[in-house]
């Protein structure tokens, strides 16, 4: 039986071809690779770790390796002998790596997550190295129908090897039934937050959040529905209270215009009641409210006046599908000068009140409403975090 | 073959093709004795007193200089991989029939390849300057007869000055000349900005021949080459091919990570107090340096600063800053696009400089040093900061020294890389070839982090409340080693000495083996 895995054209980078031949004379494998001299051995012996997993006693293996790293070599070779033999259930997994063992929490900023094809491996490891809030590995769109599988397996390594540098951990999953098996490859493996795509009903949702807490007891894993069409925006409410792992509803454009029957312009006229109503929903529901991609990855000025738009909406966050577009969309959400002022003290006299055991907070001769508090430590938390104020600003009005 | 160890603990050996060799003391250490080169006497009664130096042919020409074996050719890079000239020269010379020849390019290039026949054939011997592309692959697997002499742009001009190298015809292939053999590159077809490294050549060889695809009445202006070194001039078709001299536009990086290794340059650079007014750096054409050069213009403007002088490598990026203001002078040391060819013809404020003015180590100092950051490559570096811009990790040649030896002691040497290509890690315990002295070496910038050597005590201090992601050096091997899968393996060699690295004062600083195929 024959297995193939990977990819092998002239221009693919950091990932390999793999063919498995399940037939054979004890072990043979032949490698050609990029970085032979330097690690030839090593992925040899990896190969071999990996038969003996799967105690696989006589087969050939065949790769091309275009400088993959361990993890991605791993998965090809998972992919290949599943594919050759589909029998085949465990999974190979490498030690979880103690870079991947952090939390999220239900409040955190979500101001920018980028997506990563989910079988384009070259991407993965430095991604959080441009800092957005979420990382978003995809098993949806950007993955072919015939590579689900593929895709599956490497994210659940990345998973567990690449450092997100403090990221959240995010997969996409599929629709329907496709999703929940995509659950089950990567759950167990510290994901922080699953996108649930096309989101048109609560059920839909709620049927995800069943099956994860099936899955996990001991965490909760948050999720954000994106709501892509005229159903999903009628809905929203409903699906944003649909269950309490919820933490964000999010927009996605191209699949609503596409239902809406009318192509998405630079105004971007068409979507903006639909944009209104998805924050609507999500402040309704107690959840922050995500903003489409913006998808001309060239155009820096217009994502910016995007994600001005999109903050004056009330949306707390975009989607990314370039790392450089990280920093324009939190310039974006940044709070202006005037903004962070006003909220320093009003922080200020809150912390005041509660010293002194007041129940009410003012500044000067005004009451400041909860609500009112709240907000303004956000903003000072926004501004803590993107260095807008110094860490003495408690002290004085340092900006 | 004897080897000696040197004072960077590397070892080379004692003889190179027949000529004994000093090994590398320091910086600073070795002081030369002595005077240097000079070219033969010439009279005014063997030229034509009109000034017409014009023969019909490179074989003519290469007759009238007595060409024979065994003689050292020289030819220059300012055409890069666009150059025809040096393989209609060696090809010329096998049909004279000589063998042996010694050629010393200033840099050589994958358009070069048809030089490797000749060297199975025994028209030429060896190649003494910089391997690059296929070159480098055919030395590296221990074809070449003798031994490669790998040397900066600095040290070209030092070892022909020193007498080290005496060249007996130099070749010099110039977009426009007049009929006496003043020469330059700014017009013509083939302009390619400068002609600085033809300068030694000119001076000291034994002949001198311009070939030219455009020649113009008597005066050529700017004479950048002065006819009163040439002998002959030859007018042909093509000296080379235009848009392989030059590109039409040079371009910023668009890779993030590359990005953000640019970001984290310039942030170091501002913050460290490098970035003032009257201020100087040295940028390449590399992507990585041109994004800097982008983010230093922004950051400029802002706080409207301006820099005295800024060496190129010079590009549009450069000249747009020129045209804006920002810099009083380029010191051009090598033009990459159409913008700089045309700024360096036309602004006396875009300067072309020379291997002597800008990088000789043997002369009355030089501008490197006055430079106030320098941002630079490399293959690899070692946790001494000892670094390698010649050799891949499998210890295959590639690349020339160019400038970069020269460019190190500029007041802050800077090199951006990758913590990682493909897999392979760039720190390692030990480089496959030392280039450059850590010494010299003050900052590596990675996407993962900037490394600064602890001798840089002052660049750390005043980094103390940065936000920059300031890590040691192996804090950032050790993060690349396990996303890499552990400590790479080294290629194993053979004894066979294919190369040799000499640093900018002359001594050999490393030597280079050939692989085991």
């Amino acid at each position: 039986m024959l297995g193939e895995a990977g990819s092998r054209s002239a221009s693919v980078r950091s990932d390999c071809y793999i063919l498995f031949n399940s037939e054979g004379n004890g072990r043979e494998i032949k490698l050609i690779s990029k970085v032979q001299i330097m690690y030839g051995r090593s992925i040899i012996a990896l190969v071999n770790e990996v038969l003996d997993f799967y105690n696989i006693a006589d087969c050939t293996v065949q790769i091309e390796d275009q400088g993959a790293l361990p993890f991605v070599i791993a998965a090809r070779m998972e992919c290949a002998i599943k594919r050759a033999l589909p029998d085949t259930e465990n999974e190979f997994l490498l030690p979880l790596h103690k870079s991947c063992c952090y939390l999220s929490n239900r409040d955190r900023f979500r101001r920018s997550r980028l997506y990563l094809p989910g079988n384009q491996p070259k991407f993965f490891v430095n991604a959080g190295l441009h800092c957005p809030d979420g990382i978003i590995l995809d098993l949806e769109d950007s993955v072919a129908p015939s590579e689900k599988d593929a895709a599956r397996i490497l994210v659940r390594n990345a998973l567990r090897e690449i450092d997100f540098k403090g990221a959240e951990r995010m997969v996409r999953i599929n629709q329907g039934s496709m999703g929940l098996v995509d659950l089950e490859a990567v759950i167990p493996h510290n994901v922080h937050l699953v996108l649930i795509p096309k989101a048109e009903k609560a059920e839909e949702v709620q049927l995800v959040d069943e099956t994860i807490r099936q899955m996990v007891q001991d965490r909760e894993v948050f999720l954000m529905p994106i709501i892509e069409s005229c159903l999903g925006v009628e809905n929203a409410y409903e699906i944003a209270k649909s269950a309490t792992s919820i933490v964000a509803i999010a927009i996605g454009l191209e699949d609503y215009t596409a239902d809406l029957g009318t192509p998405r312009s630079e105004d971007g006229l068409e979507s903006f009641t639909s944009r209104s109503r998805i924050v609507n929903a999500a402040k309704a529901a107690g959840v922050q409210a995500i903003d489409t991609v913006y998808s001309d990855v060239g155009n820096m000025k217009g994502l910016y006046e995007d994600v001005k738009l999109a903050k004056k909406l009330g949306f707390e966050g975009k989607g990314c599908i370039h790392p450089r577009q990280i920093p324009v969309v939190h310039q974006g959400f940044e709070p202006d000068a005037r903004e962070i002022e006003k909220a320093c003290k009003i922080v200020r006299a809150f912390q005041i009140a509660s010293d002194q055991g007041l129940g009410v907070v003012s500044l000067g001769t005004k009451m400041i409403d909860p609500p009112v508090v709240k907000r303004a430590i956000k903003i000072v938390e926004i501004a803590r975090k993107m260095n807008l104020i110094d860490e003495n600003w408690m002290e004085g009005g340092a900006l | 073959m004897e080897m000696i160890k040197n004072a960077i603990n590397r070892y080379v050996p004692a003889l190179v093709n027949g000529k004994a060799t000093i090994p590398y003391k320091g910086i600073g250490k070795h002081i030369p004795t002595g005077r240097k080169a000079a070219p033969p006497i010439a009279t005014c009664a063997h030229y034509p007193s009109d000034g017409n130096k014009l023969v019909s042919s490179i074989r003519e020409a290469l007759e009238k200089c007595e060409l024979r074996s065994g003689m050292v050719i020289s030819t220059h890079h300012h055409f890069r991989d666009g150059d025809l000239v040096a393989n209609i020269v060696f090809k010329e010379a096998e049909k004279m029939g000589v063998k042996d020849l010694v050629w010393f390019p200033s840099a050589s290039f994958p358009c070069h390849a048809p030089i490797i026949e000749l060297l199975e054939n025994g028209v030429i011997h060896h190649i003494e300057g910089s391997l690059n592309g296929p070159l480098g692959d055919f030395a590296s697997r221990g074809k070449m007869k003798g031994t490669a002499v790998l040397r900066s742009h600095g040290g070209r001009y030092r070892a022909i000055q020193d007498d080290d190298i005496h060249i007996d015809i130099t070749i010099i292939a110039a977009p426009t000349s007049d009929p006496f053999g003043n020469s330059n590159g700014v017009e013509g077809p083939s302009a390619c900005g400068l002609l600085g490294f033809a300068l030694a050549d000119s001076q000291y060889a034994d002949r001198v021949i311009v070939v030219t695809a455009n020649l113009v009445p008597f005066p050529c202006i700017p004479w950048q080459i002065q006819g009163n070194y040439v002998d002959y001039v030859v007018q042909i078709d093509r000296i080379g091919i235009p848009e392989k001299i030059v590109s039409g536009t040079t371009q910023i990086t668009k890779s993030p990570d590359r990005l953000l290794i640019a970001e984290m340059t310039t942030q170091f650079m501002v913050e460290s107090g490098i970035v003032h007014e009257g201020f100087s750096i040295q940028a390449g054409a590399g992507g990585v340096s041109l994004a800097v050069i982008g983010q230093l213009k922004e950051y400029m403007k802002e706080k409207n600063i301006h820099s005295r002088f800024m060496r190129g490598g010079s590009t549009q990026y450069l000249v747009n800053l020129l045209e804006e203001g920002y810099t009083d002078y380029i010191l051009d040391g090598q033009t990459f696009d159409l913008d700089g060819v045309r700024s360096m013809r036309e602004n006396p404020r875009h300067v072309w400089t020379s291997p002597f003015t800008s990088y000789n180590y043997h002369g009355k100092g030089n501008f490197a040093g006055m430079i106030d950051a320098t941002i630079l490559g490399a293959t690899e570096i070692d946790l001494n900061y000892n670094a390698n811009v010649v050799t891949h990790s499998d210890g295959r040649l590639l690349h020339g020294i160019g400038g970069w030896q020269n460019c190190l002691f500029g007041k802050c040497v800077i090199l951006t890389v990758p913590s990682f290509r493909d897999r392979i890690p760039i720190i390692l315990d030990e480089v496959t070839t030392v280039c450059g002295p850590g010494d010299l070496i003050d900052v590596i910038v990675t996407e993962r982090g900037i490394a600064i050597n602890p001798r840089r005590e002052d660049l750390l201090d005043s980094l103390k409340n940065t936000h920059l992601p300031i890590r040691t050096i192996e804090d950032l091997k050790a993060e690349v080693e396990d996303i890499c899968g552990g400590v790479p393996d080294k290629p194993e060699l053979s004894d066979n000495i294919i190369a040799v690295v000499e640093w900018v004062d002359g001594t050999l600083i490393d030597s280079i083996k050939a692989i085991n195929d």
